[in-house]
C-alpha cells in the first residue's frame, strides 16, 4: 500500500481534531480533540520515520505518548475541579473572565 | 558493540541541579512535618536556582558547544537566556514567600466546610515550590534544546506546572480556576501544532536535529510543502507561548486568574525561554529561508504591537491592563527576532533581562494593595496610592516608565536598541508601528500614575501592606536593576554583545 495514505490519515485525523477543540464545548470532549490531534502527530512521525528509513520518528512518538499521559493527568485534575465547584464541564460557562 | 552516550554533566549542571532541587521537594513532602515544610522548601528553592546561577556563570566561556549526544546546545545566546531565567526566577521566588496567596487545600470545594477548615488548620500548599522548580528546568532546557523532540519535551516540562499553579489562588478561586482551565486547553491545543509541525519537518529532513534540518533546508531550498507546513505549524506554537496576536486571547485571562507573584514569574521568565527558542529554531534551522517566514512574523509583529497598545486602553483592572502590556512587549521582542543579526540577538537579550525585573517587581507591588478581603485590582480604586504610601507608588510608576520607554530607565534603552537593529535590518514598517504603539502604550502607562499621584483616595478601605523582609529585598532588587540598566546599560550590553553565538 501507498505509504502517503498514512499521511493523509494523520492529516484527516489532525483536522478532525482542530475542528473539534473550536466546535465542542465540552470540556472533556475539547481534550479528546486535543489527544486526537496529538496521536496524529504519532501516526505522522511513524509514517515519516517508515519513508526516512530511521528510528528517530518511532522514538519520538514514544516521547509524545508519555507527554500526552502527563497532559491527561494535569488536565482532567483541572477539569474535575472545575466540575466539583460548578457541575458544569462546558467551558461556555466558564465565563467570569471577560471584561 | 554499544557505546554509552557523552552526556557532558558539567554543561547540563544548571538543568539538573533545578531537577534535583524540585525532587528534593517532593520528598520534602511527603517526609517533614508541616510545620517546617514551607521554610524548607522555600530555601531548597532558592538554593537551587542560586547555584544553577553560579554554575552558569562559571561555564560562560564555553559558547559554542554540544551536550548529550547533539540534543543540548550550549552556547553563547542559550547561556545568557539561562542565566537571565535563573536571576528572574529567583527575584520571583522571592514573592512566593509571601504563604497567603495560595489555596490552603486545592482540592476542597470553594467556599465548603472542607476549605474553611484547612484554612483554620493553617495548612499550605507548599507543593507550589517543587512545580516552580520543574517549570523552571523547562524553561531552562528550552532555549538551549538542539533538536525537536528535546524541544516539545522542554515546552511540555515548562508548561505542565504553570498549568497546576495558575489554578491555586487563595481568593477568588473560581476565577483561578477558569484561567488553570483556559490556559490547559489552549497550551495543550498550541502544543499539539507545535508537534505536528514538529512531525512534518522531520519528513522533510529526515532528522529530528535542528542542525540537520539547518543543512537540508540550505541544500534542497525551500520548494517543499512539508518544510512550509513545518515552519508555520511551529510558528503557531512558538507565538502562542509568547503570547503574541492573534493568538493571545488566554493572556489576559490567565494573567488575571492566576495567584500575582505566579503571573509575575511565568510573564517574565516563559518569556524569556520561548524567544530564546524561537531565535533558535528560527536562525539556526530556518535561516536560509527567512524570506519566506519574514514576511508572516512582520505581520504578526505589526498587528501584536498595535493590538496589545489598543487594548490596553480600555481596561480597569491592573493585572489585565500589565498583560495587554505585555502583549504589546512581545510585539517588539519579535522586531529583534526579525532583524536576524547579531545586533538583533544583543538588543533582545538586553530587553528581555530589562522586561523582566520591571514586570516581576509591578506584580510584586500589586500584590502589596488590599483590602479586608485581598488584592485591590481595580484600577479606581487605586486613586491616590502615592498619598498612602509614596514608596510602593514610586517604584510602581518607575516599573511603568520602563514599560513605557522613558529615558533613564532600562526600557528605554532596550526600546532604542532593538528598534535600531531592526531598523538596521530594513523593517522600517515595524520601527513605525512600534513607534507609535509605543505612543499609545505610553498613554495608559501615564494614566495609572495619573490615578495614583494626583486624584484623591476615594477608598479608605484599599491600604497598602507592610511587606515582609524577602519581598521588599525582591521589589529593592527589580527598582534598582531598572534604574542601573537605564543609566549604565553598557554593564548588561557589552555582557550580552559577547553571548551571541549559536551553534548551527
Amino acid at each position: 500500500m501507498d505509504i502517503s495514505n498514512y499521511l493523509y490519515l494523520s492529516v484527516i485525523l489532525f483536522t478532525i481534531g482542530a475542528l473539534g477543540v473550536l466546535i465542542r464545548r465540552n470540556a472533556i470532549v475539547i481534550f479528546m480533540c486535543i489527544e486526537l490531534m496529538l496521536n496524529a502527530s504519532n501516526l505522522a512521525l511513524v509514517t515519516f520515520s517508515r519513508s526516512n528509513g530511521n528510528l528517530d520518528g518511532q522514538v519520538a512518538s514514544f516521547f509524545t505518548m508519555v507527554v500526552a499521559a502527563c497532559e491527561v493527568v494535569v488536565g482532567l485534575a483541572i477539569i474535575v475541579t472545575i466540575y466539583r465547584s460548578r457541575r458544569s464541564a462546558s467551558v461556555d460557562d466558564a465565563s467570569l473572565l471577560k471584561n | 558493540m554499544l557505546t554509552t552516550p557523552a552526556l557532558d554533566y558539567n554543561l547540563l549542571a544548571p538543568i539538573l541541579i533545578v531537577l534535583g532541587g524540585a525532587l528534593l521537594g517532593v520528598l520534602v513532602e511527603g517526609f517533614i512535618g508541616k510545620a517546617y515544610r514551607a521554610r524548607i522548601q522555600i530555601i531548597i528553592a532558592l538554593i537551587a536556582v542560586a547555584t544553577a546561577f553560579g554554575w552558569v556563570i562559571s561555564i560562560r566561556t564555553k559558547i559554542s558547544q554540544v551536550a548529550a549526544v547533539d540534543s543540548v546546545s550550549i552556547d553563547g545566546g542559550g547561556l545568557f537566556m539561562q542565566g537571565a531565567i535563573l536571576a528572574l526566577a529567583f527575584v520571583a521566588l522571592l514573592f512566593f514567600t509571601q504563604n497567603d496567596h495560595f489555596a490552603p487545600q486545592a482540592s476542597a470545594l470553594p467556599g465548603s466546610i472542607e476549605e474553611a477548615e484547612a484554612i483554620r488548620s493553617g495548612l499550605q500548599m507548599t507543593e507550589i515550590y517543587p512545580l516552580v522548580l520543574f517549570a523552571i528546568a523547562g524553561m531552562l532546557l528550552f532555549p538551549v534544546a538542539h533538536d525537536l523532540i528535546t524541544l516539545f519535551v522542554a515546552l511540555e516540562v515548562l508548561s505542565i506546572p504553570l498549568y497546576i499553579i495558575t489554578g491555586l489562588a487563595r481568593r477568588r478561586r473560581l476565577l483561578s480556576q477558569e484561567a488553570a482551565l483556559k490556559y490547559f486547553l489552549l497550551g495543550a491545543y498550541s502544543s499539539a501544532f507545535f508537534l505536528f509541525g514538529g512531525a512534518f519537518l522531520y519528513g522533510f529532513s529526515g532528522s529530528l536535529s535542528l542542525g540537520v534540518i539547518r543543512t537540508t533546508v540550505a541544500s534542497t531550498g525551500a520548494n517543499h510543502i512539508f518544510l512550509y507546513l513545518g515552519v508555520l505549524f511551529i510558528s503557531v506554537g512558538l507565538l502562542f507561548k509568547v503570547g503574541a496576536v492573534p493568538f493571545h486571547s488566554w493572556t489576559p485571562d490567565v494573567y488575571q486568574g492566576a495567584p500575582t507573584p505566579v503571573t509575575g514569574f511565568m510573564a517574565a521568565c516563559t518569556k524569556v525561554a520561548a524567544f530564546g527558542a524561537m531565535f533558535r529554531i528560527f536562525i539556526v534551522a530556518f535561516g536560509a529561508i527567512q524570506n519566506d517566514w519574514r514576511p508572516l512574523f512582520v505581520g504578526v509583529a505589526i498587528i501584536t504591537m498595535a493590538g496589545g497598545a489598543i487594548a490596553a486602553i480600555v481596561q480597569r483592572d491592573v493585572k489585565r491592563t500589565l498583560a495587554y502590556s505585555s502583549i504589546t512587549h512581545a510585539g517588539f521582542l519579535l522586531a529583534g527576532v526579525i532583524a536576524l543579526s547579531k545586533a538583533g540577538l544583543t538588543s533582545l537579550m538586553f530587553y528581555l533581562v530589562a522586561y523582566g525585573f520591571a514586570t516581576i517587581g509591578a506584580f510584586g507591588i500589586v500584590t502589596l494593595v488590599r483590602d479586608s478581603t485581598g488584592e485591590v485590582n481595580d484600577l479606581n480604586r487605586w486613586a491616590g496610592l502615592a498619598k498612602k504610601s509614596p514608596g510602593v507608588a514610586s517604584a510602581f510608576a518607575l516599573f511603568l516608565m520602563s514599560f513605557g520607554g522613558i529615558p533613564l530607565t532600562a526600557g528605554f534603552i532596550a526600546k532604542f536598541s532593538i528598534f535600531t537593529a531592526a531598523y538596521e535590518s530594513g523593517n522600517i514598517a515595524i520601527v513605525v508601528v512600534g513607534v507609535i504603539s509605543s505612543a499609545i502604550a505610553l498613554f495608559f502607562y501615564l494614566r495609572v500614575v495619573l490615578i495614583m499621584f494626583f486624584k484623591e483616595p476615594t477608598d479608605d478601605t484599599v491600604s497598602v501592606a507592610v511587606p515582609s523582609f524577602l519581598v521588599s529585598a525582591g521589589i529593592v532588587i527589580c527598582f534598582v536593576i531598572t534604574l542601573v540598566l537605564g543609566v549604565y546599560p553598557n554593564l548588561l550590553f557589552n555582557l550580552a554583545n559577547t553571548m551571541t553565538t549559536l551553534v548551527p
